[in-house]
């Protein structure tokens, strides 16, 4: 084998997939192969990098060298510049916001820096697809320790000893799960990935498959040995086609090895893996609704006790875990009980996997230690909220999660104290919101999302969470009455008791969460018709406001409707009976001019346009003769504008 | 392909870990040859190549080679810095292919400066 001198780690997780990553890598073996460095350079494939905000990516290795927006027009200069000459290119590399100057180095980026990697040790370091470059990076020594010189009791006790916690979202701690199935004396047993991700936003299942997916196998068979079980699955929605083909790959690869099948590395230990694909019903993440879904059964949830771990799929005891929790038990196994419980808080150890995305400038996949503060993760990780505005929330835990807000921000981030701000963990999707988000709006957003997943069974649940939706929908057009915020609060209340699955226990946490931190919003919607955050569209106008509108015809050409009146160089007038309310005339204004306004509450009741187009000379000098006669003083995004676009007038 | 058993897995590892040693970070020796224009044109490729090939006839698997820019010094291209694990990096200068060889074996394999070679021990101070 010919000594390579450059590794170049593409990063080909969905998003950078989406972004062109495959031409990316074709371009670059066409250049490569031109110079005749095809022995000296290799391209790489892996999973997530994690980055996804700059993505399509890779790292150039040895160096570590971060580049990011990668376009295929870049890469002959690229392959030319640094691979051949060796002279690093600077203008494909990562800039802060702050700063001017480009980070050369991954491991110098501040997105990067703040993170600890368990669960996704091995992400951006290997070929997913290849099991050799998983065992290059120790995979499978937890194996190779477990079968020969562990017995299931004691991998059990190294995991409770550890103090690792269920990451799907409720938090239960694992080694406990497994001690009761195990305690069972009925055969055989199960043991169920659960990689069912539904939250919107969320993607840290997803990721873990593309970019390691031998990690949730290795975790799985460790779990089937412990708790006595020979057969496992991974359930999957079948809309993530690249995650399952790699765990299909990897699974096979496992097979080929002798890591799954008859006597696992000449053990007496028997296992095996099948992948079962959902049809990605929000309610198949629900334990009890998983085993239907896999017994062929409508995905209902059933009363539990008796727990799954008791009578699961086809009547056997079955542990259904999250595959993030599965991947950590192999490094849990090869480090020690200890060291792991070293990590993150009392309660809450080791690392926890965040998709962080929403209002905040590095969107991407974090893994950060547990008991980590928001503060770190909105600020240092993600790099502040885009165009300098204010932070308001981050939604954590999906639809099932709360609102946190602004002043919370120092909270630490375990399953203990998000519970107590009326969210939770959840899976691990955080939504970061902006001054512009309007919670009401928020609150619609998620119950909407939930009344359509609701299965149905639960009275309290199907009609609740319409009723919900009824009263916010009312409130966000307008229509709210006194008494709507105590009535969302008593029935979202109402909802949890009645309900007997995770999906309606959880799903009123949108609103009693919004309502608890920004009842004032609801106040104003209810009271002044008005939406602070100017988003709900009946109870906001669009104005041209006379004094800045210079007539320069952009939004008159832009609107979709043809609801500006205008012509060159008079003031241009939205008729409000054909707006609909787009914004396109908003964004399309440019920010030095910024005449394009939204008004809300009594601003926009009141609102008298000009009666008909006026020149704007002569408005200039109507307004020098009687000063201040037709005036509003709208309010006015002066941060938006300044980082606006930069639409030129013609 | 046959089942493996626990030595054989292991024997698996030693052999998968050669392929992925240049993302791990874990490097005894630096040999960094300057390409900029001066070094291009007074032949650094070559170099690389020569280092290259010393690379991969050795075995090491813990030395990495990589390439930076001009080193200010345009005259004595092509120049290369090698730098081994708590040892200060050392300057080479007016390279071919045999002094390629000879640095390597004294530098990187026995741990010595090829002191005929060299221009100077260390780097400049940073601003």
């Amino acid at each position: 084998m010919a000594v390579r001198r450059i590794d170049l780690m593409l990063c080909t997780g969905t998003g950078c997939v989406a972004g062109g990553a495959f031409r990316i890598k074709d371009t670059i073996e066409n250049e490569i192969t031109k110079y005749g460095l095809q022995n000296e350079v290799s391209v790489v494939i892996t999973g997530c990098n994690g980055s996804c905000g700059q993505g399509p990516l890779m790292v150039v290795q040895p160096d570590g060298i971060f580049y990011g927006w990668l376009k295929p027009e870049d890469i002959p200069f690229l392959v030319q510049e640094h691979f051949l000459k060796g002279r690093p290119v600077k203008r494909l590399m990562f800039v802060p916001l702050e700063r001017k100057e480009p980070v050369p180095l991954m491991s110098n980026i501040p997105f990067f820096q703040k993170q600890m990697l368990i669960v996704l040790r091995n992400k951006g370091i290997i070929d997913p697809e290849k099991i050799d470059e998983y065992i290059a990076r120790d995979g499978y020594t937890a194996i190779e320790k477990v079968l020969p010189l562990m017995k299931p009791d004691e991998v059990i006790e190294e995991i409770m000893r550890s103090g690792l916690r269920g990451r799907g979202g409720a938090g239960f701690p694992t080694g406990r799960k497994w001690k009761v199935c195990s305690d069972e004396r009925k055969f055989p047993k199960y043991i169920i990935g659960n990689c069912d991700e539904g939250d919107p936003g969320a993607y840290m299942d997803r990721s873990l498959f593309e970019s390691d997916p031998h990690s949730v196998i290795e975790g799985m068979t460790i779990a089937a040995y412990a708790i006595g079980a020979s057969r496992g699955y991974i359930y999957v929605r079948t809309e993530y086609p690249l995650a399952i083909r790699r765990m299909q790959i990897a699974l096979s690869q496992a097979r080929d090895y002798g890591l799954l099948g008859k006597k696992i590395l000449g053990s007496d230990f028997d296992f095996d893996v099948e992948i079962r694909e959902g049809s990605g019903a929000f309610v198949c993440g629900e334990e009890t609704s998983l085993i239907h879904s896999i017994e062929g059964k409508s995905p209902e949830p059933r009363q539990r006790p008796p727990f799954p771990a008791q009578i699961g799929i086809w009547g056997c005891p079955t542990v259904i875990n999250n595959v993030e929790t599965l991947a950590t038990v192999p490094v849990i196994i090869n480090r020690g009980a200890d060291w792991f419980s070293k990590i993150g808080t009392a309660t809450s150890k080791g690392t926890k996997i965040f998709s962080l995305v929403g209002k905040i400038n590095n969107t991407g996949l974090i893994e950060v230690p547990m008991g980590i503060a928001l503060r770190e993760i909105i600020y240092e990780i993600g790099g502040g909220i885009p165009k300098n505005k204010k932070f308001k929330a981050v939604q954590t835990g999906g639809p099932s999660g709360g609102c946190i807000p602004n002043n919370l921000i120092g909270l630490p981030i375990d399953y203990e104290s998000l519970t107590k701000s009326g969210s939770m963990m959840g899976s691990g999707g955080m939504i970061v919101m902006d001054e512009d988000t309007c919670m009401v709006d928020v609150a619609k957003f998620f119950i909407q999302f939930t009344n359509d997943e609701s299965c149905g069974k639960c009275t309290a649940c199907r009609d609740g969470s319409e009723a919900l939706l009824e009263v916010l929908t009312r409130i966000s057009e307008g229509e709210g009455k006194e008494g709507d915020v105590e009535f969302l609060e008593e029935l979202g209340l109402a909802i949890k008791d009645a309900s007997m699955c995770g999906l309606g226990t959880t799903l009123p946490n949108p609103i009693l969460s919004t309502v608890r931190y920004f009842k004032d919003e609801y106040e104003a919607h209810i009271r002044e018709k008005q939406c602070p955050a100017r988003v709900c569209k009946k109870l906001i106008k669009y104005y041209v406001d006379p004094d800045r509108c210079v007539g320069c015809l952009l939004c008159v050409k832009t609107c979709p409707v043809s609801a500006i009146k205008g012509e060159l160089k008079y003031i241009h007038i939205i008729d409000q009976s054909l707006c609909t309310k787009c914004g396109q005339c908003l964004e399309i204004c440019p920010p030095r001019i910024a005449a394009v306004t939204k008004l809300t509450g009594k601003e926009a009741r009141e609102l008298q346009s000009l009666p008909g187009p006026i020149p704007v000379a002569e408005w200039k000098k109507t307004k020098s003769a009687s000063k201040g006669d037709f005036r509003f003083t709208p309010y006015r995004e002066e941060t938006d504008r300044e980082h606006r676009g930069d639409n030129e007038v013609p | 392909m046959a089942k493996l058993t626990i030595d054989e897995l292991r024997k698996k590892r030693e052999e998968a870990r050669k392929g992925i040693y240049l993302r791990q970070g874990e490097f005894k020796g630096k040999i960094i040859v300057h390409m900029g224009t001066c070094g291009v044109a007074a032949g650094a490729r070559q170099i690389v190549s020569a280092f290259m090939e010393e690379i991969e006839e050795s075995g090491r698997k813990d030395v990495m080679l990589t390439t930076s820019g001009c080193a200010g010094l345009c005259s004595r291209e092509p120049m290369a810095t090698v730098e081994t694990l708590n040892t200060p990096p050392v300057k080479y200068i007016d390279l071919t292919p045999d002094k390629v060889k000879k640095i390597f074996k004294t530098h990187i394999m026995e741990g010595n400066i090829a002191a005929e070679y060299a221009i100077g021990i260390g780097s400049e101070r940073g601003g």
